[in-house]
């Protein structure tokens, strides 16, 4: 027997009305304004959501397609084309209940076939898509066969039960799965489009999609200009007729044409928040960023020797005095790291971090004591190699760290500055001593970042390894509540010290007061066009 | 002459051709790939990525099947970084950009610069020619990517007067700001190189010849002065003019134009071997044909020269 899950916001979506779609509050009235610029660092590399690996070609998708099920302000999932699922009893089979009014932009009806063909055409080898491996990370049935060439993608355990049933087969039960499906990969893709038009679907005129949003213009370096989909389901709800995207390099020059009134929204340039802030009290904002800050130690051979005693990894972490760098570096409202999944994750405990409660005096004493310990002094210094990307804040806060390490223990850390693609490659062949690695969760679970250091993990890249920790990880996929297995995986990391946590993000963005239903605390920073209104000034 | 045109052609494509493989092997010889990303991507998958874009081959084949695609079909490939897009497709929308301000910033910067550098050389010594050095002076030591956000500042934020970015096909108010940030450093080397050639040749024998048979100062100047002056002007203007209309760098990411400037670093950052070898191949052969038409031009300046 199937049981029926509803999620809680799917009921509070039903009774409280369409919360999840542009809904100004009382007392708000809205402008006529109906268009919204927003800030791009780079040009959208892609608008095909099988080929689309990065942050703003997601930001862009969401606007032009809708998945499953969407996120609200909060990171919560809400309706998208599925109104509800079912989970079978052994927990590896997701029915989702497709809405029957969802149109595809030409007036097609969005069916079950659609998400079958998107999924299939997202591990076919024919496509070579970077994200592939989402599928596989979802642990759905032949996710890697099909990848690997092994078996006809025609075999992913995808189905479409009937035009609006699509069912999932899981190798294993996986508690965060609906999460995954908000991620662009596993939006839908409008198969006679791509049949008819082939590496040319994705151009203006061309393509189809099914969300709030049609491709207007998508112009490589300048713009890319979205109009409101007249098809699509919940287009009553949708404030905004025209959404475009400007590519703005330098930060600098966004604010700028932002306070120009040019563009709604844009990052605030480093360092400048604080400023910005007492000047523009309604515009800056700061809110929780699901990234990551590290400094990863190489624990192989190709390493330093000294880097693997843990007394020494502790020494170094220990003596990092990162509310400097948060508060005087930084100062964007970032948070001081103790640990390695950021602390405002969806569901996540904060572990109870020894070093984290203590002062920074207290820290650099242990830290002292640790590195005598250990043997490195005055007769036996200690000099580490750390390589970091071009960056202007990478620097900034390298140049605090060696001074402080330097200072209270009198370790010499050289500084080598590579390009992004030099930094990344030597850290990924392990040739190293310690790196800069900073890691955005692709989903909103703590197991996004906590897999990354089990020895398995091809992300591993210091190549820390503890049977514990990975058979944690491993129990979590399975447990009923994983997050008790996170909180204990997080304590492992602070006792074997394979990683230096630095900070965690914050998203720190200039904002048009008159803009709103931007995500508040949806610490994934996805945001939907379809939620975005502007009220009278 | 004729033959020279022919021969000059003839030692292009070999030129060409050697600049293909080194800059294909020095791109291929950069660490990391068009797919190396800190989100460290499957065996399997990475594997499918390098058979669907050929990079699984031995180097002298991607290098024989990429020039014979260039040969046969005029096809650059597909870029590896912008998915949706070729290499041919990529320069048709971001050259026509770069070759509309640079032309205009080209031609701005010629006739200014000429006109600064004569008139100073003509009134050598006076304060024409201080503030015409000082001008130029200025504009030289102002590069592009200090202009560019002085110019957003006060034309966008403080005057309201000019859009801070973008392009809307060539729009004149899109225009005006990337001219100017482009074409005022070219300028005050145009300027600098128009005196000093100028001040040379009013001192030489056939300009007092000229005045001694009493031909009016104008005709001094304009045909006997200024003509032959223009030769170390011109040498600097072919090269100079290949840069200005591949785009400037500054210029496409500060104004959001969309040219083919920007494609040149992005593609060198992103490892997107394909337009990184369509923006060189288009460079180099703009460059090769530009040094033939100054070479030309030199024919037609100075009688002495003869090929």
């Amino acid at each position: 027997m199937n049981r029926r899950l509803l999620l809680s916001t799917v009921l509070v979506a039903a009774l409280a009305g369409p919360v999840f779609a542009a809904n100004p509050q009382p007392g708000e009235t809205l402008s006529d304004n109906r268009s919204y610029t927003f800030r791009e660092l780079d040009a959208i590399k892609t608008l095909d959501p099988g080929l689309n690996a990065d942050v703003e070609g997601s930001d862009v998708l969401r606007a032009l397609f809708e998945g499953l099920y969407n996120e609200d302000s909060d990171g919560n999932l809400v309706p998208g084309v599925a109104t509800s699922y079912d989970l079978s009893d052994d927990k590896t089979t997701y029915t989702f209940h497709l809405r029957p009014e969802a149109k595809w932009s030409n007036g097609d009806p969005v069916t079950a076939q659609d998400f079958v063909y998107a999924w299939q055409r997202l591990a076919d080898p024919a496509l070579a898509s970077e994200y592939a491996w989402y599928l596989e990370l979802g642990q759905i049935v032949n996710a890697a066969e099909v990848t690997a060439g092994k078996v006809k993608p025609d075999q992913l355990g995808v189905k479409a039960v009937d035009d609006h049933t699509f069912e999932v087969k899981l190798i294993a039960p996986l508690p965060y799965f609906p999460k995954l499906v908000t991620n662009a990969s596993l939006f839908p893709v409008h198969k006679a489009t791509i049949d008819k038009f082939g590496a040319d679907w994705t151009k203006p005129g061309n393509l189809v999609s099914n969300g709030a949003y049609v491709l207007k213009d998508h112009i490589l370096g300048e713009k890319i200009v979205m109009e409101r989909n007249k098809n699509y389901w919940d287009d009553a709800h949708t404030f905004m007729d025209t959404v475009t995207g400007v590519t703005i390099n330098d930060e600098n020059a966004g604010l700028t044409r932002f306070l120009a009134g040019e563009v709604d929204r844009t990052d605030v340039p480093a360092g400048q928040y604080p400023q910005l802030k007492e000047k523009y009290p309604d515009m800056a904002t700061s809110t929780p960023y699901s990234c990551s800050y590290t400094y990863v130690i190489n624990l192989t051979d190709k390493g330093n020797k000294a880097l693997q005693d843990v007394r020494v990894r502790k020494a170094l972490s220990y003596a990092v005095d990162r509310d400097i760098i948060v508060n005087n570096v930084l100062q964007g409202g970032q948070k001081p790291a103790y640990n390695w999944t950021h602390w405002a994750v969806n569901g996540f405990k904060m572990p109870d971090i020894d070093y984290s409660h203590w002062t920074q005096a207290e820290r650099n004493d242990k830290a002292k004591a640790l590195l005598a310990e250990a043997g490195y002094g005055p007769d036996k210094p200690l000099t580490i190699q750390l390589n970091y990307n071009t960056s202007e804040a990478h620097q900034k806060i390298a140049s605090a760290i060696a001074q402080m390490w330097k200072q209270t223990l009198g370790v010499d850390l050289v500084l080598n500055n590579l390009e992004w693609k030099v930094h990344t490659d030597r850290m990924q062949s392990q040739d190293f001593e310690m790196a800069r690695y900073a890691w955005c969760g692709d989903y909103n679970e703590a197991s996004t970042y906590l897999d990354l250091l089990a020895s398995y993990s091809g992300n591993n890249n210091g190549k820390y390894s503890n049977p514990d920790y990975d058979k944690l990880m491993k129990d979590a996929k399975t447990a009923a509540d994983p997050n008790a297995d996170y909180t204990k995986a997080e304590e492992i990391l602070a006792t074997d010290m394979p990683i230096i946590p630095i900070y965690h993000y914050a998203k720190v963005d200039m904002i048009q007061p008159d803009i709103k239903g931007l995500p508040q605390n949806n610490v994934q920073q996805s945001w939907y066009a379809k939620d975005i209104y502007r009220v009278a000034k | 002459m004729f033959a020279y045109i022919v021969k000059r052609i003839a030692v292009a494509i070999p030129t060409l051709l050697i600049l293909i493989i080194i800059s294909f092997l020095l791109m291929h010889a950069a660490p990391g790939g068009p797919f190396t990303s800190e989100k460290k991507y499957p065996a399997q998958v990475l594997a499918n990525l390098n058979e669907k874009y050929g990079l699984d081959q031995p180097l002298w084949k991607q290098m024989a099947t990429y020039v014979w695609n260039i040969v046969r079909h005029f096809d650059f490939g597909p870029s590896f970084v912008y998915k949706d897009r070729t290499v041919n497709e990529v320069i048709a929308q971001g050259f026509p950009v770069t070759l509309v301000y640079g032309s205009i910033s080209f031609v701005v910067a010629t006739i200014v610069g000429i006109a600064l550098g004569a008139v100073a050389a003509l009134k050598q010594n006076t304060w024409v020619d201080y503030l015409a050095v000082g001008i130029s002076i200025g504009a030289q030591v102002l590069p592009s990517f200090v202009i560019a956000p002085i110019l957003v500042l006060v034309f966008t934020l403080w005057l309201g007067w000019l859009p801070g970015g973008g392009w809307e096909h060539g729009e004149v108010r899109y225009v005006i700001m990337p001219v100017i940030a482009l074409s005022t450093a070219y300028m005050a080397s145009i300027a600098r190189i128009t005196r000093s050639s100028m001040l040379e040749v009013l001192t030489s024998n056939h300009i007092r010849t000229a005045r001694a048979k009493g031909l009016p100062e104008w005709k001094v100047i304009l045909r006997h002065t200024l003509k032959p002056a223009m030769l170390p002007v011109v040498s600097y203007l072919g090269p100079a003019f290949v840069t200005m209309i591949t785009g400037s760098v500054v210029v496409d990411m500060y104004f959001s134009t969309g040219g083919i400037g920007r494609s040149f670093v992005d593609a060198a950052l992103n490892r997107d071997y394909s337009v990184m070898m369509g923006v060189t191949i288009l460079v180099g052969a703009l460059t090769i044909f530009f040094n033939l038409v100054v070479d030309i031009l030199y024919a037609w300046i100075d009688p002495k020269i003869r090929y």
